[in-house]
């Protein structure tokens, strides 16, 4: 299952931070904070994987942010590598052309999606039309 | 650029991007702090669209990485406000800020459930996201019935049925014993049969956690699990968007094949022809592509067909294609690719005999092994650490040697230890084994844990061919430069054992040997200085006839050390200087250390443990066990010639004593599982083996709760001693008696370490026939974590067992852990229970406190339940220099000068547990001079429980030996109104 997620940028700001684990503040600021370490110098030749602690990091770059998913050790790394890029073109998508910036401004609609698209650390809807349309009717309620 | 919707929000959001620099942002966030917190104090005139602006600004702080504890309680309100942009916010925030262990959350309970069964589907979905994120035990106990409900549901939309099924998931993976799943069975056959792939996507990872906790109860949803796959790789009836660049939900498929894992196989013929088929398909129907989200979601598939496979053992054909596959993918350059493909063939090394077919690979293996990405080089050393057996160790331990030269700080460690077991397991011969070792000391001293060059040692005692070599190697590596302290200590040790056997080689007299052991001294730590003086002590044992000018070097050594601050390093200098001046006795007590008996190595042991707990996460590994180690068998099956209090009876007792510490001395008996028989006796001296039982003293018949025999009018056999005595003198120090009777004596010896602490029960059988049907079983308090080791059903005569207890101490409490122990002696069984003395104390680290830390902790702690005082009366009498020994044996430190008035005493110490931080305990007594029995005992600390638990178990301590009938005591708790307290306040 999935630990936590993280979307953070080069300078190790933090863009989002779902955890489907309990952890205290300081611990997820900590955790955030080795990530961002053990992702950011790595080289774009590399794997996308990396142990971290007893778990690991399956990670992806997109421009100047990293999206990092912890999970199990026995996961399937691929599996997970291409949520990422799923939940990516969800959002580019839902802000049609999305950079840093739009993440910035409406971090409050990204944890939206980010709700219908991981449950409980696992995927709940894989279906990008499903994600985009459940968001129309939200939009609709506010 | 979209903005947020909420103008503040956004301005503050551009304000904090503004910032030029960190202190600015500080400035900025704090005064927004601020802000909030006065806003929130005066809820009057704040709308629900500030609180809302409020608390997702609190969220955004949050993420910048400040503290925002003190908004937990409105983000946590905002869920029972009625309207949606409020809740929502509420719910959403609250699973962002809060986890399962916050008391807050407990508050929402009631609206989350009235949201859950009500009507609006939009709560629903927010209250199951919320539970489903961060639900804890209480949610499982109160909602595990509605989600259950709302899951198979047939009025609800699949919106809300996919929401349940993995908020179900959660709860059940949490709280298992909560939700009861009994007769799910039906249920989920029912939800494999799901048309919507978002509710089957989640069902299935619901599915998985309900087979991997009982897969029995499930076989009847197998075939449809096999049906959903073909569904999917078939890609029949799967609508478009549930295609992933082409191809059908490739995490479903993935899903359904981790179900498939957690069966330990499908037997009936026609489903399992079906998904052979469909896994045929994968494995060959997947081609590398150009597209890259194409080619990693085909292969996230093709992976977990290949686990499936494994798994299923499959037949020898389908295995080799499954080789095949994974020799190319180990070659290939894109990095993920061959990462998955090392890993994939680790596993493959544990299920089936493709050993041969995959060291045909060792050479691409190897070069993954210099790849400039640490991911894959763990994989490569895994693999290759799997694959190696006799034929090819001695390559590949040169690779992980010459590796080791270069690679990075965080791999060494693990390298070394892997270097270490595989040299140990295959040595071709073990010259080979002994130079391997010292190659990992001499390139990677710092990364050789203990328990390497322990073994070494072990190896070399036990195999007398060996020894030879191994002091001249150790003599070689002497003659370089700059040698690891590791090496010291090993050459050290080896030279004083065996250099005589060098002694006609050049340089290496037992002069040549001392001198260059002894140049490395001014560099070496004090462990080390312990270690070479055990070894002048055997070099001058060796040096006969003795040379009178070493004589002299080495006493002069001796004396120097003889003030030595360290205890240890002195009690050697003493000992070892008045033994050297008895001569011939001499050559008894430093004689060569016996061989070691024969046992598991504690570093395949400590490889295998952790292999063991990764291997608990994985479907596959779980059910392939790690096959028994087959390290080098070195010893032979003689006796171990005995050594010690055996073999010297004549000499005078002290000289026993010495001789034992001796057996320590050699810095190895001490730290490797204890192997000698008669360390008992340095434990426990004098040990009554010879002597006849002594008749035994009457049992004062209070002490029940120590010994408690089971039928106590058959019970001929009587402890010797009193029992109660023992625990509470065990109390105080760590090792000793803890029980004996005129067959058994039962001996402790303890190490602690903040809350954890390794106790080591020694079970020794003092007659000269058989005990049977031995049984110790340790009952564990609730506030401790024991780890016992089981103990053998027979006792041989006059031969003792030990068992170690590891212990974790998870809280304070002054409960007892308790030994049952009972034998058979002839036919009587005997059987007693014994306290064990793991009490609160010894989780204590006396660590002194200044004046200037004392008194704010002191005045910081005003009164109940953090401080109590009691007037204890009925104490033993005791000075106060007494009461300060008790003290330090309760390991608290007193600290003088800190109270002005001379009849009183005041301690601290560190309490440590796994659930509590350290944490500072403060004692203050104050004694009246005129009257002994009575005094006023305060006591402090940042735990009500702690507090109160300390301050009982001082009075226990204080009021009076356990064998005396305890002395009637009324503790009267006093007031903090009371006059006297505050004055103990103002200390």
């Amino acid at each position: 299952m999935i630990r936590f997620i993280l979307l953070q940028n080069r300078q190790g700001k933090t863009r989002l931070a779902k955890y489907y684990i309990p952890l205290e503040e300081s611990e997820k600021h900590k955790v955030e904070y080795e990530v961002h370490r053990l992702v950011v110098n790595r080289d774009p030749k590399f794997t996308n994987f990396v142990e971290f602690r007893t778990h690991k990091v399956i990670y992806r770059r997109y421009a100047g942010l990293f999206f990092s998913l912890c999970v199990d050790i026995t996961d399937n790394e691929l599996a997970y590598l291409e949520g990422i890029h799923l939940f990516v073109e969800i959002l580019d998508h839902f802000f049609s052309n999305v950079c840093e910036l739009d993440l910035v401004f409406n971090f409050h609609k990204v944890y939206l999606i980010l709700d219908e698209f991981i449950l409980a650390g696992e995927f709940q809807e894989t279906s990008k039309k499903a994600i985009i349309e459940r968001m129309g009717e939200l939009e609709k309620q506010e | 650029m979209a903005l947020s919707g909420m103008r503040g929000l956004s301005v503050f959001i551009s304000e904090i991007r503004n910032c030029q620099n960190k202190e600015q942002e500080r400035l900025r966030v704090d005064k927004e702090l601020g802000n909030i917190r006065t806003r929130f104090k005066n809820e009057k005139g704040l709308t629900p669209y500030d609180k809302k602006k409020y608390v997702w600004k609190m969220l955004y702080i949050f993420m910048l990485g400040y503290d925002v504890d003190f908004g937990h309680m409105e983000a946590v309100s905002l869920i029972s406000a009625p309207k949606y942009p409020e809740k929502q916010v509420g719910y959403l925030v609250t699973s962002c800020l809060l986890n399962e262990n916050h008391d807050f959350l407990r508050l929402a309970i009631n609206t989350v459930r009235n949201d859950i069964i009500g009507r609006n589907e939009t709560f629903q979905c927010l209250a199951l996201t919320m539970v489903g994120n961060i639900g804890g035990r209480e949610f499982a106990e109160s909602l595990a019935p509605d989600v259950q409900k709302l899951l198979v549901s047939s009025s609800c939309r699949p919106l809300v049925r996919k929401k349940a099924a993995l908020c179900l998931l959660r709860l059940f993976r949490k709280n298992p014993d909560v939700v009861n799943v009994d007769g799910w069975s039906d249920r989920m056959t029912q939800l494999l049969d799901e048309k919507n792939l978002g509710v089957l996507t989640s069902s299935m990872s619901l599915f998985v956690a309900l087979v991997s906790n009982n897969h029995e109860a499930y076989w009847s949803c197998l075939p449809k699990c096999v049906k959903v796959l073909e569904r999917l790789a078939r890609n029949q009836d799967i609508p478009q968007e549930y295609t992933y660049y082409g191809i059908p939900s490739p995490w479903l498929q993935v899903k359904t094949m981790r179900a498939l894992q957690y069966f330990p196989t499908v037997e009936d013929p026609n489903t399992r022809r079906a998904l052979f088929e469909v896994l045929q398909r994968i494995l060959m129907g997947t081609d590398v592509v150009k597209n890259v989200n194409k080619n990693n979601a085909s292969h996230a598939v093709l992976f977990e067909a290949l686990a499936l496979v494994m798994h299923l053992d499959a037949e020898k054909e389908m295995l080799s294609q499954c080789v095949a596959l994974l020799g190319k993918f180990i070659a290939v350059r894109e990095p993920n690719i061959r990462y998955l493909g090392l890993e994939n063939m680790t596993r493959m090394l544990m299920v089936t005999d493709v050993q041969d077919i995959i060291k045909r690979h060792q050479a691409q293996i190897i070069t993954s092994l210099k790849d400039p990405d640490i991911s894959i080089r763990r994989r490569a050393l895994d693999l290759l650490y799997g694959m190696c057996d006799v034929s090819n160790a001695k390559d590949i331990v040169e690779e992980l040697l010459q590796y080791l030269g270069t690679a990075d700080f965080t791999m060494r460690e693990e390298l070394a230890l892997k270097a270490a077991i595989l040299a140990e397991k295959f040595a071709p011969d073990l010259s080979w084994y002994v130079d391997v070792i010292l190659q990992l000391i001499d390139k990677a001293g710092d990364f050789v844990s203990d328990d390497i060059w322990f073994r070494v040692v072990q190896f070399v005692t036990n195999n007398e061919d060996l020894q030879p070599y191994a002091a001249l190697k150790a003599r070689e590596y002497l003659d370089k430069p700059a040698i690891h302290e590791t090496m010291v200590k090993v050459s050290a040790y080896l030279l004083g054992e065996y250099s005589h056997l060098l002694a006609r080689r050049p340089g290496c007299s037992p002069k040549d040997i001392f001198v260059i052991i002894h140049e490395k001294l001014p560099t070496v730590s004090t462990p080390t200085i312990s270690i070479l003086l055990s070894t002048y002590a055997k070099i001058l044992m060796h040096s006969q006839p003795p040379d009178p000018e070493l004589q002299n070097q080495i006493w002069a050594i001796f004396s120097k050390y003889e003030t030595c601050i360290d205890t240890e390093i002195q009690q050697r200098a003493v000992e070892y200087f008045a033994l050297s001046r008895k001569g011939e006795a001499l050559m008894d007590i430093l004689a060569e250390m016996p061989k070691f008996p024969e046992r598991e190595s504690s570093l395949i042991k400590k490889a295998e443990d952790t292999e063991a707990d990764t291997a608990e996460l994985s479907a596959i590994k779980s059910r392939t066990q790690q096959q028994a180690s087959n390290a080098l068998v070195v010893t032979d099956q003689r006796e171990p010639p005995q050594l010690g209090m055996v073999k010297i009876p004549s000499v005078d007792h002290n000289s026993v004593s010495v001789d034992q510490e001796l057996t320590q001395a050699n810095g190895i008996s001490h730290e490797v599982d204890h192997p000698q028989p008669d360390i008992l006796g340095d434990l426990l001296s004098p040990l009554a083996i010879e002597a006849p039982p002594p008749p035994p003293p009457p049992v004062s018949e209070d002490d029940a709760l120590a010994l408690a025999p089971v039928e106590e009018q058959d019970n001929l056999v009587k402890p010797i001693g009193d029992t109660a005595e023992r625990f509470h003198a065990l109390c105080l120090k760590d090792s000793g008696v803890l029980y004996e009777d005129p067959y058994v004596q039962i001996g402790i010896k303890a190490d602690w370490r903040g809350h954890q602490g390794r106790l080591v029960i020694f079970l020794g059988n003092k007659t000269t026939s058989s005990l049977t049907s031995v049984e110790a079983v340790v009952l564990p308090p609730s506030h401790l974590k024991l780890e016992v080791s089981s103990v053998p059903e027979v006792i041989p005569p006059r031969a003792q067992v030990q068992c170690p207890v590891e212990v974790v101490n998870l809280g304070p409490s002054r409960d007892v852990a308790v030994l049952d122990f009972s034998y058979m002696f002839g036919t009587s069984l005997v059987e007693s229970k014994l306290r064990l003395p793991a009490v609160i104390n010894k989780f204590f680290q006396p660590i002194p406190v200044s004046t200037e830390e004392f008194f704010p902790q002191w005045r910081s702690l005003a009164g109940p339940p953090l401080k109590l005082q009691e007037v204890v009366r009925g104490v033993r009498a005791m000075s106060l220099g007494e009461m300060s020994h008790l003290f330090s044996s309760l390991r608290l430190i007193v600290c003088p000068g800190l109270d002005p008035n001379p009849s009183n005493l005041v301690a601290t110490t560190t309490f440590y547990s796994e659930s509590t931080r350290a944490m500072l305990c403060l004692v203050r007594i104050e004694t009246d001079p005129a009257d002994r029995t009575q005094l006023r005992m305060t006591v402090a600390s940042q735990d009500p429980t702690l507090t109160f638990e300390l301050k009982e178990y001082i009075k226990e301590h204080l009021i009076s030996i356990p064998t005396a009938p305890s002395m009637p005591q009324q503790p009267q708790p006093i007031a903090s109104s009371d006059p006297g307290a505050l004055l103990a306040g103002l200390l």
